[in-house]
């Protein structure tokens, strides 16, 4: 079998106390917390942390708390499972509902957590592989390596954002609150990711993803999220939609549209927005925003399915998220 | 319908019918009056001897063993596709901490394989690495973290050769040679047959389609990785324990090439979780922790990571095909003429066989008058190719399947009628050849017909739904062995215990499959016994009789005529000595419910406990052996070993689905499967192998694929369960299976394989039914929806191959056909 490496495990029960351990064991120390994504890589030796936070003690990362009214607070230690059964989730938050639950599986949600999931490791199919694999392409720039793969050419890493959580927090306008020794601080969801798939996170090696919070207009919203992926289950998105739109008397008053997993960072389809707003959600106006879409998506060859046909979906996909809105009305 | 020949020839006793069985089998009045109406355990929904441990935990496989002072095993793999080794190097490796021992190609320098004409692989490299992932050192270790260690320590120097990638590039690369053995060149073998006169056919026909196909490789992915364990006594015999469906081949390679005595080598097949074919080969893990125990004096166990069982291999070799077919205006087949070349990947495997395999078949379905077959198999360096589930013959079926449909289409007549009006007769010979038993196709085509609404559906359904037919035959057993020997195939041994225990002893190893269950309901049935009161010991070389391997859909006729073989001797021991108690003559004794009893007074009679004690006294300690061989083949040319088998099973499909046409996306209803199992012996069985089939069927149809980086150093694309894409249960669709009963002369109790036969037809009822619903042709698989938008795209409306390459194939040996030049067999035409 697999074996993960050696590292030691620390079990913070507050805040302060893991941030401080990070802030002394420096760079090479990890968070964890469900660890479904970051065991597995562990075993392939994507990451070798000598120490390992455990944050499943610290009571302040799990819950939900707020109300729509005012924003929701989501500790990005909670479970999945959690949020999935979450009525107050599910009623006011569709979009983010439909991302959750299309995670993986069953299983691997009631261990994974949502912060996991919006901090999830940028992937790749150079990359994913274990170290035995990697050593006979002589690794790849985003570990142990030097070339991308991918795009031999390519000076930046071109691994996929493969979270489905982050494009709808970023459509939602969400706030991610980052705690290190050194202080806090809060920075959009839109603003969290990179286009870069070594450096894809905004986000210090000390600083710990403290909360996310939906702001009082995100319940406005209808919204709906759409993922293309081969199976029903387990599966990674190469493909997410996550559209937002709030009506007023029939016309669209505010519009958010983002893309996932065809880049290295979640991708702001802004013309569509424009080309939504102030007009009814109608057959044309859908079709143009799935048109004006449709260029942003730069899939390349390191996921499933080939790259021209995941491009075309794109279109396919954000008329069915916005087909989807217009049915809740 | 009319002359369909669907009904079971005059040797077969009873008509066979629809078995209704368990909640997803189709129902109908009337069905099944029972060939042999005293039946009582064959037929029987029986549990699973080994349900209850296995849902509880409690199956040990081979992982599961743990022995006191065990080591455990890593082996060093290739990271290069096709390499010279200069120099392997373990001296640092040796002296790390918990390092016991270390292994390279030069400590196991003698060849094995599973065939003897294919002896070219190592335990460990010796001198040239064939693909990414060949084994070249090994490593025994106090632990698996040392283990790691100590085999990343391993210095392995090599100079890098051409790598041959794919069938086109093997043809054009005749060196470096993969192998210095071989036809010519990277060519491994190279087979061309005529039987018949295929020009003459060809004259003759009135249409003539030409078509090409490709089926990619896929793996058979069993949810157990392989694992092993070896251990030696303090007399110095050895025991292996491992995840195996052959425990008899991997007796011999061990024997082999550890240059033991098979006498002390004993090999225990473990159960397995799952096999499909992919673990029928003598594996380098097997040898290399036999070899560490023997080094070390302690056990040792490996057990494979799933990107090593990537490695492992022996799946479904990507074929590529071309089949040209001669038929008459009304779609009887006058000449056929059948090329392919399989991928073969770095070593022989069973790929000589595979190699036949994918003409073997053609013939054993719809009369093919003249028929011509040129297979030519290439190395590749890529993990070998081998036996998955139905065995080079599912490429063939499949190109075979998709032509009919084509060719239904251009004569005007529905698939099902075409199908229905040229039925190879019962009883009869093949072009090839090859002997036809019972043959229920058109009982099978008749039930999805029906159940399915095919007349109402075929060609009606509104765009972007559509429904697909195909059929299918496999072999029930190899009629020859691997190596060439005159002894039987499989033995059964009984022990008839005091207490009224039968144990019955077989070599046969159940794979999930249900085997042991076969086992002990065939005793039981004989003997009159509950199947709970059977022990199963099986698939250990010291204690059990041989049976060849849980392969080539063999063990329920082979094993199950062997069975009631010995059970019938041991009921004559017991009615001997019955009818000298009861005084009645000893044809008048049955056996039944537990009881040995006067058949013409049924109250007159003993337990089966009581008769056991009766003829213990009587006969001295019993003990009785049943074994069982194949019919001779009337084939006589070289070649013919490959095809003939003591009985045919067959399938018929249907499937309904839909395509999106703006996506291309592929969504599977409903899958209608008749399978012609000569006689159920356990319907929950039989029905668990068709749903099981039409599974992994629908995985090679839609998803999988074992394809790999060409410009990347010739790595394989996603050695993992998550990027390895195989339907989970959200995409399996309904399935509606009949069984249907038309009892083989050579099967027990009339029965024939059901394990590979029922996945043969999936493939193309997904392609023909892609067709029904969007008018495209999708002449590969896997049926990917980039393929289908690609090929609704396309002018021609189609997505496949051009044609296959030239493999510079001999002039075909020929071989009259049995109506050419009468064979004394007997049989009719």
């Amino acid at each position: 079998m697999m074996r993960l490496p050696k590292f030691r495990y620390c079990a913070p029960g507050a805040l302060s106390e893991a941030a401080a351990i990070l802030h002394g064991e420096g760079p090479q120390a990890m968070v964890v917390a469900g660890g479904t994504d970051l065991y597995p890589n562990m075993k392939r030796r994507h990451q070798t942390p000598p120490v390992l936070v455990g944050l499943r003690k610290i009571e302040r990362l799990r819950g939900v708390g707020g109300t729509p009214e005012r924003g929701v607070r989501i500790g990005p230690g909670t479970t999945l499972t959690d949020l999935e059964e979450n009525a107050l989730i599910r009623r006011n938050y569709p979009g983010l509902w439909e991302a959750i639950h299309s995670i993986s599986t069953p299983i691997l949600r009631n261990m994974g957590t949502i912060g996991g999931n919006v901090c999830l490791d940028t992937r790749c199919n150079y990359y994913n592989q274990n170290y035995e694999w990697r050593r006979a392409i002589n690794f790849c720039m985003k570990c142990d390596g030097e070339t991308c793969w991918v795009a031999p050419g390519s000076d930046v890493c071109l691994a996929v954002n493969s979270s489905d959580t982050a494009p709808v927090l970023c459509a939602y306008g969400a706030r991610l609150n980052l705690v290190s020794r050194k202080g806090e601080r809060t920075i959009e969801a839109g603003e969290f990711y990179r286009r870069d798939g070594i450096h894809h996170l905004a986000k210090r090696p000390d600083e710990i993803l403290a909360g996310i919070t939906l702001p009082p207009g995100a319940a406005r919203f209808r919204s709906a999220y759409r993922k293309l992926r081969r199976r029903e289950a387990f599966d990674f998105p190469v493909l997410g939609v996550a559209a937002c739109v709030r009506l007023d008397r029939g016309v669209v008053a505010d519009a958010r549209l983002w893309l996932g997993a065809v880049s290295m960072a979640p991708i702001e389809a802004i013309a569509s927005r424009a080309a939504l707003i102030g007009r009814p959600l109608a057959d044309e106006s859908i079709e143009e925003a799935a048109r004006l879409a449709y260029p942003l998506a730069k899939p390349v060859d390191n996921t499933d399915f080939g790259l021209r046909w995941r491009k075309e979906m794109t279109r396919h996909y954000v008329r069915e998220a916005l087909a989807a809105l217009r049915r809740g009305a | 319908m009319a002359g369909a020949p669907s009904g079971p020839g005059g040797r077969n006793p009873g008509p066979g019918g629809v078995r209704a069985a368990g909640g997803d089998v189709a129902r109908r009045a009337g069905a099944v009056p029972r060939g042999n109406g005293a039946l009582r355990v064959v037929g029987s929904p029986v549990r699973k001897v080994d349900g209850l441990s296995k849902c509880a935990g409690e199956t040990k496989f081979a992982d599961d063993i743990v022995l006191p002072r065990m080591l455990f095993c890593k082996l060093l793999r290739a990271p290069v596709p096709h390499a010279r080794i200069v120099r392997a190097d373990a001296s640092k490796a040796a002296k790390m901490p918990g390092v016991f021992a270390v292994l390279t190609g030069r400590d196991l320098p003698i060849p094995f394989g599973i065939l003897p004409v294919s002896q070219d692989e190592h335990a460990l490299c010796l001198d040239r690495v064939r693909f990414v992932g060949d084994p070249v050192a090994a490593v025994a270790a106090a632990d698996e973290d040392a283990a790691l260690d100590a085999v990343n320590a391993i210095a392995v120097e090599y100079e890098p050769l051409e790598a041959v990638m794919s069938i086109e590039q093997a043809i054009a690369t005749p060196s470096p040679r993969i192998h210095d053995y071989g036809d010519e060149g990277n060519i491994h073998k190279k087979v061309s047959l005529e039987f018949g006169d295929v020009a003459r056919g060809f004259l003759e026909a009135d249409e003539i389609f030409e078509d090409a196909f490709f089926y990619e490789g896929s793996t058979h992915l069993p949810m157990e990785q392989h694992a092993a364990v070896a251990a030696v006594a303090p007399d110095g015999k050895l025991t292996v324990w491992s995840s195996t469906q052959t425990p008899h081949y991997v007796h011999r390679a061990l024997a082999k090439v550890l240059q033991m005595s098979p006498a002390h080598v004993r090999v225990i097949a473990c159960p397995n979780g799952g096999g499909f074919g992919g673990k029928s080969d003598p594996f380098s893990h097997e040898i290399v922790v036999a070899k560490l125990s023997l080094l070390t004096g302690r056990p040792v166990k490996v057990t494979l990571t799933r990107e090593e069982v990537f490695y492992c291999h022996r799946g479904r070799h990507p074929v590529l095909m071309q089949i040209r077919t001669g038929v008459t205006r009304d779609g009887r087949i006058k000449a056929m003429d059948f090329k392919s070349c399989l991928d073969g990947g770095g070593y022989g495997s069973y790929g000589v066989a595979s190699t036949y395999y994918t003409g073997a078949l053609q013939t054993v379905t719809y009369p093919v008058e003249n028929y011509r077959f040129q297979g030519a198999r290439l190395f590749t360096n890529k993990p070998p190719c081998g036996p998955k589930r139905g065995h080079g013959t599912p490429q063939p079926r499949f190109a075979l399947e998709v032509q009919m449909d084509k060719i239904a289409q251009r004569l005007g007549i529905d698939p099902a009628d075409l199908r229905l009006r040229h039925l190879v007769p019962p009883d009869s010979l093949t072009a090839k050849t090859m002997r036809v038993g019972s043959m229920g196709l058109g009982k099978c085509i008749e039930a999805v017909v029906r159940g399915s609404g095919w007349r109402e559906k075929f060609g009606r359904l509104p765009h972007g739904r559509g429904i697909g037919l195909a059929c299918s035959s496999y072999i029930c057993g190899a009629g020859l062995p691997i190596y060439w020997n005159s002894m039987p195939h499989t033995g059964v041994q009984l022990k008839l215990d005091r207490g009224g225990g039968v144990t019955a002893f077989c070599g046969a190893i159940d794979i999930g499959q249900g085997s042991d269950t076969v086992l002990a309901q065939v005793v039981a049935e004989v003997l009159g016994i509950d199947p709970c009161d059977v022990r199963i010991v099986c698939g250990d070389t010291d204690l059990t009789p041989v049976d060849l391997g849980s392969y080539s859909s063999r063990v329920t006729l082979m094993m199950g005529n062997a069975a009631i073989q010995a059970a019938e001797r041991a009921r004559e021991l017991l009615a001997a000595s019955a009818a000298e108690k009861l005084g009645v003559p000893v044809e008048e004794i049955g056996c039944g419910a537990g009881r040995v009893f006067d058949v013409g007074d049924p109250g007159r009679g003993l337990s089966f406990a009581e008769a056991v004690v009766l003829a213990e006294a009587k006969f001295g300690t019993l003990g009785t052996v049943g074994s069982y061989t194949p019919p001779p083949s009337a084939a006589r040319y070289k070649g013919a070993g490959v095809g003939p088998s003591p009985a045919y099973s067959y399938s018929a499909a249907i499937v309904e689905l839909e395509v999106d046409p703006r996506t291309g996306w592929i969504r599977v209803e409903r899958v209608h499967l008749a399978h012609d199992v000569g006689r159920c012996i356990n319907p929950v069985l039989v029905v668990g192998q068709i749903e099981g089939s039409v599974y992994m069927g629908l995985g090679e149809a839609l998803m999988e694929e074992q394809v790999f980086r060409a410009r990347r150093n010739g790595v394989h694309k996603n050695p993992s369960l998550l990027e390895y894409k195989s339907p989970t249960t959200m995409e399996m669709p309904d399935v509606v299976s009949y069984i249907i009963e038309d009892p083989d002369p050579n099967g027990p109790f009339g029965a024939k394989e059901v394990g590979q036969g029922p996945l043969l037809p999936i493939a193309p009822a997904v392609v023909n039914a892609v067709h029904d619903a969007v008018g495209v042709r999708i002449d590969e698989v896997p049926v990917t929806p980039e393929k289908v938008l690609k090929a609704l795209e396309s002018p021609a409306k189609r997505l496949g191959p051009r044609g296959v390459p030239d493999a510079r194939w001999p002039e075909p040996i020929r071989v009259p056909t049995p109506w050419d030049a009468p064979v004394n067999s007997g049989a009719r035409r």
